[in-house]
């Protein structure tokens, strides 16, 4: 009997129908819906059998195309989860004065505010710049794909899993009541038993692999795999911050990885890195993980700049100004990242000769920013400029993340920053530059690039109509906090008793209603874009009169990209290729060498996910196996040398003279 | 790339220039192999630099337990270190005999170096379980959880790199001395010596240092 | 048009032996640049081995034997050979050069070890600076405190 009771310890560990929380209403409601929502879902595919046509064309592709599109809408969903979050905290603290405790006690309010920042930060804002990069600069160094296509489909599914688990813990036990950094001694298994933390630390670290691997493929696909011709300062600026983001990647994530690992040694092995006692010490955590953190915030905003670089060139109808000091203030930016990080913690005690140097270094890194934001404004100045919508969110954003920046410059002063760490300041200022930069770059990217990736434009209305709920939406939603944090107020509330800030509060919950509108009109946008797509069809490949060499491929590519690699002279080579009257050639087509598909992405990140559920719950067992099933099928996998086909010649022929004709008939 | 076709002239110029703006007949672009797997150990080098940094910030919390002085067997260091050293040049030896194409041989030197590993790894786990008996684990103290930490981060990547030895012995083996299989044993070739590089920090750092007053 | 005619020569499923012809060049001929990796010879590797195991040797010595009397020149001494040491390792065991890859190792290294001395000078000064202020009894006495 003893021996029974120890086995079901060793398979089940701390798992049990405790874990769903049949209590909470908010998530019982939340889990009806999403299961009937699931279940209508898989009931479609398998009506339509429509499983085989997902399984050989996504969720095995090493296409990169299919891959970078596989991450937007992994992006996009979880937008919507933390979203939801963002607006079930709005909500509370609108509301929750004096007596009003609000619907949200501490217990679910911190958890909320925890996923948030996780979801926000690695499941939407790493997935939507890692599908654009991923989509975007093979197409535009002249490549067929990327440098490790079968680690590229690894890296999403690993990433996917990451978020799989972070949204299981909404239905099976609960999520980190720490932040979204986790400091300890709080998230020490000490204060926090539960498998919240543990929820926190294994998403991440399956997803921190996808990421480095991710890193590396593309920028090993950057330095080897550019079209004869294009040297380094021949590249579309977007490739160059895909560059330096990625060179970003590599550098950071090894610390996540590690820091990480630490806690979880003390979680797990009762060690003493970050404990109160033993000589343990919790200030080396906060370190080391702002000395990711603060890259971290980088590697989202690079790709956003470069975004903004195409865009602003593109739709001023002019060649980007300054495009070295473009390039270097990029390498600038990349490298000083990395000198800046204890401005996170000015306040934990290092005194003012080490507040000092960080505080000048954080000031410093504004000045290639700057000389950014002038380039961009000089290519525009004199050019013919057409405010389609990608447009739209490029001006937003230089109007938007100037101003968070200068309130980062104000932080970065540690006397004032000694009032202002923590406070809602601070809240409003990252938003400020995350939503403005960030997300204002997304947006931007996703419509410039749609037309490319489906083969029709994105309904005009509606992206104007997100765009302004957007834009409207978030000062209201955020300028009232930086009133309230400059009036003391502490973040991760989840009630007040001074009722002369509910004003401020109910004007953000406004500003964050608006948000959704804006949220709600790109969801429109593109069902009523699918449904117009013939109206909105692009034909030519070259929607906007684009400059860079993803715009001289059909809308959208074929699968191998260029049936002959493109052979550059200058920079922004497509446009020399049209001012010099280029002509596709009509015959001569070679066979192409492609990746083939494979199931081994999907199947490790699977185990992967198995293996952290069961490293959450201790179910010692399970995770002993599914370690073994891990390393078994990885090197199974390496077994398998047969990984590439060819397309034959006739068929490339065939999809060449199709465009053709396309583009010969909508002359 | 043996063949220029004049594709188009700009009618508008000066002077006519015929300028190639495609690649005719086959392009392939270079094998990013190496230069991926040399990232990935840059990236591996951070993660033992965390732990160096942890190291060096709590190496001397003792927590009132014994220190490195007290623990430090120096001659089982200095042995595993040869170990160690010599597995890097067994490794090499087995370059050698790849670049003279002897798939046999090759696979003789990455079985001794396999050897000096699995040797390597025994005495590690000798020393580990001597400590823990000694009351000297890794709960003890933050000295002592940063070194467990440490060498036995150190000591899991020998471990892999013993793994992927042996499959690496198998497939050579069964396919012989391929382009494929010859970038593979460059890529252990890079991560057998980066990991003397580490063990390099691992005793300066941790072993003799630990044991100075 | 073009003088090349289309035929697929290489086969339809992909064929190991297509890797011969354009991935590498001189595979197997005991080449020195080869994939943009070079390669040791018998020399260089023992030339590094005994270089390393001199440099394993002093250091060993230095502590085993109290050599020095002051601990921090010893430390410095053991950092310096240590130092030395990696860069002979780099150099004849891991062909470290400026060409291999295009020069992209030696930047990626570069990058590297700027990065790590940053995380480690970093982290040492930041937290010397964070115990001095924040855990006034965290002296060497209360290293022997439980």
């Amino acid at each position: 009997m003893f021996e029974h009771l120890d086995i079901s310890k060793m398979l089940l560990g701390r798992l049990s129908l405790e874990a769903i929380p049949f209590h909470d209403p908010i998530l019982l409601v939340t889990f009806i819906a999403v299961a009937l929502g699931g279940l209508a879902l898989v009931g479609a595919l398998t009506y339509f059998r429509l499983w085989g046509y997902l399984w050989r064309e996504w969720f095995t592709t090493i296409d990169h195309k299919k891959i970078g599109i596989m991450y937007i809408i992994l992006g996009i969903v979880m937008l919507l989860r933390g979203f939801a979050d963002a607006i079930m905290m709005r909500i509370q603290q609108a509301v929750a004065f004096g007596d009003v405790a609000g619907y949200l006690p501490p217990h679910h309010y911190d958890q909320i505010f925890t996923a948030h920042g996780v979801i926000m930060i690695f499941f939407v804002a790493m997935p939507l710049v890692t599908g654009l990069m991923n989509y975007v600069v093979p197409l535009q160094i002249g490549a067929r794909d990327v440098a490790f296509p079968f680690l590229n489909n690894f890296s999403f599914w690993m990433t996917a899993a990451g978020a799989a688990l972070v949204m299981a813990s909404l239905f099976v036990g609960e999520f980190a009541r720490t932040g979204w950094l986790a400091y300890p001694p709080l998230s020490g298994i000490a204060q926090s038993p539960d498998v919240g933390v543990d929820y926190y630390i294994w998403s991440l670290q399956i997803a921190g692999v996808g990421t480095l691997l991710s890193g590396i493929n593309l920028l090993v696909t950057i330095v080897k795999m550019r079209a004869p011709g294009m040297s380094m300062m021949k590249m579309p600026v977007f490739t160059w911050t895909s560059l330096c983001t990625n060179a970003l990647i590599v550098a950071a994530f090894p610390v996540l990885t590690a820091v990480l690992a630490l806690l979880s040694l003390d979680r797990y092995a009762g060690t003493n890195f970050f404990t109160a006692d033993f000589g343990g010490n919790a200030m080396m955590y906060v370190n080391l993980i702002w000395i990711w953190g603060h890259p971290e915030v980088y590697i989202l905003i690079l790709p956003a700049f470069g975004v903004f670089s195409e865009v602003v060139s593109t739709f001023s109808s002019k060649r980007l100004f300054g495009y070295a000091s473009m390039v270097y203030a990029t390498v600038v930016i990349t490298i000083l990242s990395y000198l800046v990080w204890l401005h996170h913690f000015f306040t934990m005690g290092s005194g003012a000769s080490v507040n000092s140097f960080f505080g000048i270094t954080t000031m410093i890194i504004s000045i290639p920013t700057g000389a950014k934001i002038f380039n961009w404004l000089f290519t525009m100045y004199r050019g013919r400029i057409r405010f389609d919508v990608p447009m739209l969110w490029t001006v937003g954003f230089m109007v938007t993340f100037v101003i968070g920046g200068m309130t980062g410059v104000m932080l970065a002063v540690p006397p004032a920053d000694f009032s202002l760490h923590n406070s809602l300041f601070l809240v409003a200022h990252f938003h400020n530059v995350i939503i403005g930069g960030v997300l204002f770059g997304m947006m931007a990217g996703i419509n410039y690039w749609f037309p490319k990736a489906f083969g029709f434009r994105l309904d005009e209305f509606w992206g104007k109509c997100s765009f302004w709920f957007w834009l409207v939406g978030f000062y209201i939603a955020f300028m009232p906090l930086y009133v309230l944090g400059l009036m003391g107020v502490t973040r991760r509330m989840n009630h007040f008793d001074d009722p002369s800030l509910q004003i401020w509060f109910e004007i953000a919950a406004l500003g964050a209603f608006l948000i959704a509108l804006g949220i709600l009109s790109f969801l429109i946008q593109l069902v009523v874009s699918f449904k117009r797509r013939e109206q909105l069809r692009d034909h030519t490949g070259d929607p906007w009169h684009g400059r860079t060499l993803e715009w001289s491929t059909s809308s959208p590519p074929p699968p191998y990209n260029f049936a002959f690699t493109p052979q550059v002279h200058e920079g922004d080579a497509w446009w020399q290729m049209k001012q010099r009257g280029y002509e596709r050639p009509a015959g001569g087509f070679q066979p192409i060498h492609m990746p083939a598909n494979t199931a081994a992405g999907i199947v490790l990140a699977g185990l992967s996910a198995a293996l952290g559920f069961a490293l959450i719950w201790h179910m010692w067992i399970p995770a002993i196996a599914t370690f073994v099933a891990l390393v078994g099928v990885a090197i199974a996998h390496t077994f398998n040398y047969k990984r590439d086909y060819y397309i034959p010649a006739e068929e490339v022929a065939q999809i060449e003279a199709e465009r053709s004709r396309l583009m010969a008939s909508h002359v | 790339m043996s063949n220029t076709h004049v594709l188009s002239q700009n009618p508008g110029a000066g002077a006519p220039e015929t300028l190639q703006f495609h690649v005719t007949g086959e392009h392939h672009p270079q094998n990013g192999t190496l230069l991926g797997f040399w990232l990935y150990l840059m990236s591996d080098c951070l993660i033992f630099a965390c732990l160096f940094a942890v190291y060096g910030v709590l190496g001397r919390s003792y927590a009132a337990g014994p220190s490195g002085a007290d623990l430090f067997d120096l001659n089982l260091v200095a042995i595993n270190t040869a170990m160690l050293l010599l597995s890097s040049i067994t490794y090499g030896f087995a370059m050698l005999e790849m670049q003279r194409n002897r798939v046999g041989k090759t696979q003789l030197w990455l079985f001794i170096t396999g050897l000096f590993g699995v040797a390597f790894i025994g005495l590690e786990l000798y020393e580990f379980a001597h400590l823990i008996h000694q009351g000297a684990g890794p709960q003890r103290s933050a000295f002592l959880s940063s070194f467990f930490a440490l060498v036995g981060t150190h000591g899991l990547h020998v471990t892999f790199g013993i793994i992927w030895l042996v499959v690496l012995m198998v497939q050579l083996g069964k396919h012989g001395l391929i382009p494929e299989n010859r970038r593979r044993l460059m890529c252990l070739s890079m991560f057998w010596h980066f990991l003397d590089v580490v063990w390099i920090g691992v005793f300066t750092f941790v072993y003799l240092m630990g044991v100075l007053p | 048009m073009s003088t090349h005619t289309a035929t697929p020569a290489h086969g339809i499923h992909g064929q190991l032996q297509h890797d011969h012809g354009h991935d590498h060049h001189g595979d197997g001929h005991g080449h020195d640049e080869h994939d943009g990796a070079s390669h040791g010879t018998f020399k260089s590797y023992m030339t590094g081995f005994v270089l390393a195991v001199i440099l394993t040797a002093i250091p060993f010595w230095l502590v085993m034997d109290n050599v020095i009397e002051s601990s921090s020149t010893t430390a410095m001494v053991l950092l310096g050979l240590g130092a030395i040491q990696i860069v002979v390792h780099m150099i004849y065991f891991l062909h470290m050069n400026f060409r291999s890859e295009g020069g992209w190792n030696m930047l990626a290294l570069i990058f590297t070890v700027v990065f790590v001395v940053i995380t480690l000078s970093g982290s040492l000064w930041v937290m010397y600076h964070m115990n001095a202020n924040m855990m006034p009894a965290m002296t060497h006495e209360m290293n022997d405190k439980p």
